[in-house]
């Protein structure tokens, strides 16, 4: 029983949730449907999850932000090493912020970006902290375009775990899906990023990944072809969280795997350790045209980036949070993408799980996404 | 404290020596710091532009920085091969060797973790990853492993040379039992360095060119030839331009070492052909495209053909006694070698496990010039560390920089 099992498997909490009968609508014979002891199990592992937080950050899970960085007791040698770094980085700053000659925005801004440099990471901050982060990015949009935002910091709800299916049968390769994406989460333009990638692929010759163009420019729906949608998956398992070297990315409660673009050094390592084409990487500083630009952001989600840092898919977090769908699953035209609460028995995208033959890629890796594929 | 009487002397004195030299030493010296400086301006181009001044993309995120990082991760562990049979055996032929062994893994290692920095896309950031200020992912991501072996070997290796060269200093005779357990502590510290590199890339079930059990023992077998090969070099160079003296048995000693671990890495590359073209699945297709190219594509082919022939003369050549007890032929089939496991562990490892990509798609890689100045620049840089470190560690094996302070 699960005592034997070799490999992660997502536990969607239908054991817990389902009226219970012979049909399990997971869709999987992995023996995530094991009551009892699997839960045991589960606790066992947030248990040793806990430990090893505190064992490697200790306090500091609690507090965030300036807390993390200067409320630490410290001796003398540490805090030299501290000062000195904080100084290199700083230093222009300081230079503004001190001038006479500079006007009391140039102050403001130079406080509000060395606020912003040193402050922790997400992840770790209590809910003040994250909302003090947000208003001086607001703050400081305001102060560099004379431009309001609303940028939001809304956390994970309860009893909420987001799943994705994609219905092959429907999709006929129009990209909507694409253009909405870049639209809502501010994707540099000049690079043409895209999270979303559609894959034409021949009738008749299966799923062939590598024969499939994702790159086309002709009418769609094209003679003799088929479509097929990826973007990050949103893994329950997901590899390029636990390579993280900073923990600047990570999994929420509601099952989005998101990051702190903010916190990221930009090493890339959760980009080598995707498999699934997930994650992309700001080469050059992401440019949107102002006129362009959704106001309406999340922290987590579509917040403008900088130079260095990943980025991607989030599930259009700063609408899901809010209750609506994400921006591609609405731009759709032909019903192909379908979005919802896997905890809530009575959503569609239950539904299309428990009466549908859905499968995903690559699930001999233990990634355990949360988007499958189904046809008609 | 008169140690720090000492130091301050010895820094001055070492000061004196590294600024005065030969025209030939001093023209060695210009030239790296006009290859820095180059290789400083075209760091800029891309702190200013960003990573995409580099030939880097999505698909292939990985590039020459990386490679070079993981190849001299291996010559940095290759000290140890000194550091063993000269503390640990007590095989006395190597103790003019080792420092110079040592000061070679101190600038590897330096390059190492500049390339790194070269290769983050935020490094006014980098303070994250320090553990108690940032956020340090341990025991989760490799990275935070490799991290720590970096600097602790770092620092095994700068602490051990320095005792024993404080002591010559002052004419005192460096007590065992202080610098050996640190010997013995490096000799399992270096393979740690190299396993845990490797294992950055071994741990990664996306890519299956890297998820490989065979790489971690592969990546010692080729960082025991190249490394020492680069120490054979280094010591013949040393040899012919300063009076340090270093005999002929010494470095025939090593040249065994480097035969037998050259031995050792064609065996397993022969395993690891069998393995991938014996019965090819979908996952030896990123070893079908270095060796043979995929789809057309195939920028890595003249790489890849240029170390496979010079890997496997160079270990025939060295497996003859007669060979290799002959210096000239030596020196040449340690160049051989070193050029061979560069091209093989940098780019023929680092770039082909992008391609083709997770979904098939293949994108070629091809560094840019900025990418090929930072690099430059940074072996420069390394070379400047390791002329500078071996000059000073030569004047106190000499007796040419002696304390002059109160005679103890």
């Amino acid at each position: 029983m699960s005592d034997n099992k070799k490999w992660y498997s997502l536990d969607l909490g239908l054991n817990n949730r389902k009226e219970s009968s012979g049909s399990c609508g997971c869709g999987k014979s992995k023996g995530s449907c094991n009551s009892g002891q699997k839960k045991e199990e589960e606790l066992s592992a947030d248990e040793f999850y806990e430990a090893a937080i505190n064992a490697s950050i200790g306090e500091e899970r609690h507090r965030d932000g300036f807390e993390q960085v200067f409320d630490v007791k410290m001796d003398r040698r540490s805090a030299f090493k501290k000062l000195t770094a904080s100084l290199l980085i700083g230093a222009g700053a300081i230079t503004t912020s001190c001038s006479v000659t500079a006007g009391s925005d140039t102050k403001e801004k130079a406080q509000i970006d060395w606020e912003e440099q040193f402050k922790g990471n997400y992840k770790l901050m209590t809910d003040e902290e994250k909302q003090a982060t947000i208003n001086r990015l607001m703050r400081s949009y305001e102060l560099r375009t004379n431009k309001n935002i609303n940028m939001t910091a809304e956390n994970a709800a309860e009893d909420v775990l987001f799943g994705y299916a994609f219905n092959i049968s429907k999709c006929q390769g129009y990209m909507n899906c694409v253009s909405a994406c870049v639209e809502e989460n501010n994707q540099d333009r000049n690079s043409e990023m895209q999270y979303i990638r559609i894959h034409e692929m021949k009738d008749g010759e299966g799923f062939k990944f590598d024969k499939a163009d994702d790159n086309y420019y002709h009418e769609v729906p094209a003679e003799g072809h088929f479509y097929m949608g990826t973007q990050c998956f949103h893994c329950d398992n997901p590899p390029c969280v636990e390579v993280c070297p900073v923990q600047a990315t990570w999994k929420e409660e509601d099952g989005l795997v998101v990051i702190d673009y903010d916190w990221c050094v930009g090493c890339r390592y959760c980009m080598a350790a995707c498999p699934y084409d997930g994650r992309r990487f700001n080469w050059s500083k992401p440019e949107v045209p102002e006129n362009e630009v959704n106001k309406n952001q999340h922290y987590l989600g579509n917040r403008m980036r900088k130079k260095g840092v990943m980025e991607k898919c989030t599930f259009c977090v700063q609408r899901t949070r809010k209750g609506k769908n994400p921006a591609c699953v609405e731009a759709c035209p032909t019903g192909a993408r379908i979005f919802g609460n896997l905890l809530d028995p009575n959503s569609t995208i239950r539904w299309v799980l428990e009466n549908k033959k859905v499968f995903r890629l690559k699930e001999d890796l233990g990634t355990e996404p949360k988007f499958w594929y189904f046809m008609d | 404290m008169g140690a720090f009487k000492v130091f301050r002397s010895l820094v001055v004195d070492s000061l004196d020596t590294i600024t005065k030299g030969s025209k030939k030493y001093h023209l060695w010296m210009g030239f790296l710091t006009l290859v820095m400086l180059i290789g400083m301006y075209c760091y800029s181009i891309q702190l200013e532009e960003g990573l995409s001044a580099t030939g880097m993309s999505d698909r292939v995120s990985w590039g020459l920085y990386i490679s070079n990082f993981t190849f001299l991760v291996g010559v940095a562990a290759a000290a140890v091969m000194l550091v063993m049979p000269t503390y640990v055996l007590k095989d006395i032929d190597f103790k003019q060797a080792v420092l110079i062994g040592e000061g070679l893994a101190v600038a590897a290692l330096i390059m190492c973790l500049a390339f790194v920095v070269a290769d983050m896309g935020g490094p006014s950031v980098l303070w994250h990853m320090i553990p108690g200020i940032g956020v340090f992912n341990f025991p989760n991501s490799m990275l935070t492993w490799d991290v720590i072996v970096l600097n602790g070997y770092l620092f095994i290796n700068i602490s051990i040379p320095f005792y024993i060269l404080f002591k010559h200093y002052q004419n005192k005779e460096s007590k065992k039992s202080v610098y050996v357990p640190g010997a013995i502590l490096s000799v399992f510290w270096a393979v740690g360095i190299h396993l845990v590199t490797a294992f950055l890339y071994q741990g990664l079930q996306a890519r299956p060119f890297w998820n490989n059990a065979l790489l971690g023992p592969r990546f010692l077998a080729s960082a025991f030839a190249a490394g020492p090969a680069l120490i054979i070099l280094v010591l013949a160079v040393i040899r012919s331009f300063t009076a340090f003296k270093i005999e002929d048995k010494t470095i025939k000693k090593i040249a065994m070492i480097v035969t037998v671990a050259a031995q050792i890495n064609l065996i397993m590359l022969v395993s690891e052909l069998f393995k991938e073209f014996y019965a090819p699945t979908h996952h030896s297709e990123s070893a079908y495209y270095l060796f043979f190219g995929l789809h057309g594509k195939n920028a890595l082919l003249p790489w890849i053909w240029t170390a496979i022939p010079l890997n496997v003369l160079a270990t025939v050549i060295l497996t003859f006694n007669k060979f290799r007890n002959n210096l000239k032929v030596l020196y040449f089939c340690c160049f051989m070698l070193f050029v061979a496991i560069w091209i093989e562990k940098g780019f023929g490892l680092i770039v082909p496990g992008f391609i083709p990509g997770p979904y098939g798609k293949i994108v070629e890689y091809l560094p840019t010039g900025v990418e090929i100045g930072v690099t430059i620049g940074i072996w420069a840089m390394g070379a400047f560390i390791f002329t500078i470190l071996a000059k000073t560690a030569i004047g106190i094996e000499l007796g040419e920089l002696r304390y002059k302070g109160k005679k103890a």
